[in-house]
């Protein structure tokens, strides 16, 4: 579990974080959330170290990171992956050698075993055929994989991930997020994802925190989301005029029950049934 | 404009000294450490022949341009091209000339780093970057460019020769006596001193713009430019002072 106390950041009179209480569950994906701007990756970038917090304290199973010297951070970072942006793939190193790259940094395995372990990684992220290749010569989706591979490829207890969707088409969006999804079960991973994909919220946000000008505007899941009273939030989610129309329907008492989807599907199914009927 | 020297001082030393940590592998170490020798010696080899021939070359011809009394022996110079090129030539003019080839590139390479965040992705892995990206390039350009100003310093006084035979000005005996005269390997310690110094320039102060870009591609090629100019102002002050100081 990663516990954020009262988190304040600031860049020159700017203030980015005001005040951010937060808890990320353990094993689950906890989603971060919120416009361009809101602070979402300063958070993210607060709760991994990369930018010192101004005030308030980052907890790792307990363990107070901000308080930690960079040899006792050492220790914590080699159980966090970290998916970036843009990938973030060493633009020398072949598909294989970024993966590999961590274990030879911090694994007294064998050569053999760790190009086991890669190939193992690779296989799990549908890339064993890429592994020769340059970052350069592969596609946005298949970067995105290799920075999976390379941020599970030593068994993190922590996985972040920075908008892990940005610059992919719809399609691709869903493998990535169903990959986060099956590895944060598969290893039991605490993952913390920074998105604004409304997919990646419905499908995957088992913990969602919505941040808004700097300050955690809403805290709840997928389910509660859609029934949140709370305007900010709900501007945000329902920002499209067809997101607006989801927003009336879900104003229906069908909507309002847990089971919609599968009620849906059922009807639809039913609807279905009766035309093949009257054909 | 807003001059923050201390600001960008201070920072600069805590660069370097944040590079000595324990090594999170020594073989990975190494294996930069080497990766980097290659690089910047290796990679600049090319350079530094072409510049050191054409340098001793013109510097035969001018002195003899120069010397036209003839109560002065031609051996004299030699004398003075060996001097010029060991004192001045070799160490300062070879490496300002790398602080444009290896400091630009040196300045790009941890820019793009940085701006493509993958310094951040190896300080998530738990990786010291300072030490591990900062430390072998400097290492590195302290171990190989000592040696390409000895290369520049014998190659210069080669292609003086040369030049002096081809020109019809000096015979090759005379010459060869010339270098011999009144010789101080005092001198080629001054070199090498030099050539250390500013090798360390090269290295730091481009690793330094470039480990702290901020923004794009746009800030990358400043960075370069900005590290490029900076290192060879540092040159030419520092070459100053040893020389004031060690002559």
């Amino acid at each position: 579990m990663i516990e954020l106390l009262n988190i304040k950041k600031g860049f020159g009179d700017k203030e980015i974080l005001k005040d951010v209480t937060a808890t990320m569950a353990a094993g689950k994906i906890n989603l971060i959330i919120g416009s361009s701007g809101s602070g979402k990756t300063v958070l993210m970038k607060c709760i991994v170290g990369l930018i010192e917090v101004d005030s308030g304290k980052v907890l790792y199973s307990g363990q107070d990171f901000t308080a930690m010297d960079n040899h006792q951070r050492k220790e914590i970072r080699k159980e966090i992956g970290m998916l970036f942006q843009g990938s973030a793939l060493f633009d020398s190193m072949t598909v294989e050698q970024n993966v590999m790259f961590p274990l030879d940094m911090f694994s007294s395995e064998r050569l053999r075993d760790k190009k086991k372990r890669v190939q193992e990684v690779l296989d799990r992220v549908n890339l064993n055929e890429a592994g020769k290749k340059f970052p350069a010569e592969i596609s946005g989706g298949m970067k995105k994989r290799v920075g999976i591979a390379r941020a599970i490829v030593l068994n993190p207890k922590y996985l972040f991930c920075d908008e892990p969707n940005s610059g992919l088409d719809p399609q691709t969006s869903l493998v990535i997020d169903k990959l986060i999804k099956e590895l944060t079960v598969e290893y039991n991973i605490t993952t913390v994802m920074n998105t604004h994909d409304m997919n990646t919220v419905m499908e995957s946000g088992d913990h969602i925190v919505y941040m808004f000008e700097g300050k955690k505007q809403w805290e709840g899941n997928n389910e509660e989301i859609i029934f949140s009273k709370d305007k900010r939030l709900n501007d945000f989610i329902f920002a499209s005029e067809f997101l607006q129309d989801a927003k009336e329907m879900r104003q229906m008492e069908v909507f309002k029950d847990k089971n919609w989807r599968d009620k849906l599907k059922a009807s639809n199914d039913q609807l279905d049934a009766d035309r093949e009927e009257k054909r | 404009m807003e001059f923050k020297f201390f600001y960008h001082f201070g920072k600069y030393v805590l660069m370097l000294k944040g590079m000595f940590t324990k090594p999170e592998n020594i073989r990975m170490y190494w294996k930069e450490f080497m990766q980097q020798c290659n690089d910047i010696g290796v990679g600049s080899t090319g350079i530094v022949f072409i510049i050191s021939l054409f340098m001793g070359g013109v510097t035969t011809l001018q002195t003899a341009y120069q010397l036209v009394s003839p109560i002065i022996p031609k051996a004299t110079i030699a004398q003075v091209v060996r001097d010029t090129i060991i004192l001045e030539f070799a160490p300062t003019l070879t490496c300002v000339i790398l602080a444009g080839v290896v400091g630009s590139k040196i300045a790009s390479e941890l820019g793009n780093m940085r701006v493509s965040e993958q310094i951040d992705a190896q300080e998530i892995m738990g990786i010291n970057t300072k030490g591990y990206l900062l430390a072998p390039k400097i290492l590195a350009a302290l171990l190989t460019i000592p040696c390409l100003v000895m290369i520049a310093g014998f190659l210069g006084i080669w292609g003086g020769k040369m030049a002096g035979q081809l020109a019809g000005i000096i015979s090759s005996e005379e010459f060869t006596q010339g270098l011999r005269q009144e010789f101080k390997a005092y001198n080629v310690f001054f070199a090498l001193s030099k050539s250390v110094t500013f090798a360390f320039i090269i290295s730091s102060v481009p690793a330094y713009y470039g480990y702290n870009v901020q923004g794009g591609a746009l800030e990358i090629g400043k960075a370069g430019t900005t590290a490029v100019v900076v290192s060879c102002v540092l040159i030419l002050f520092a070459d100053y002072a040893l020389t004031a100081i060690l002559l």
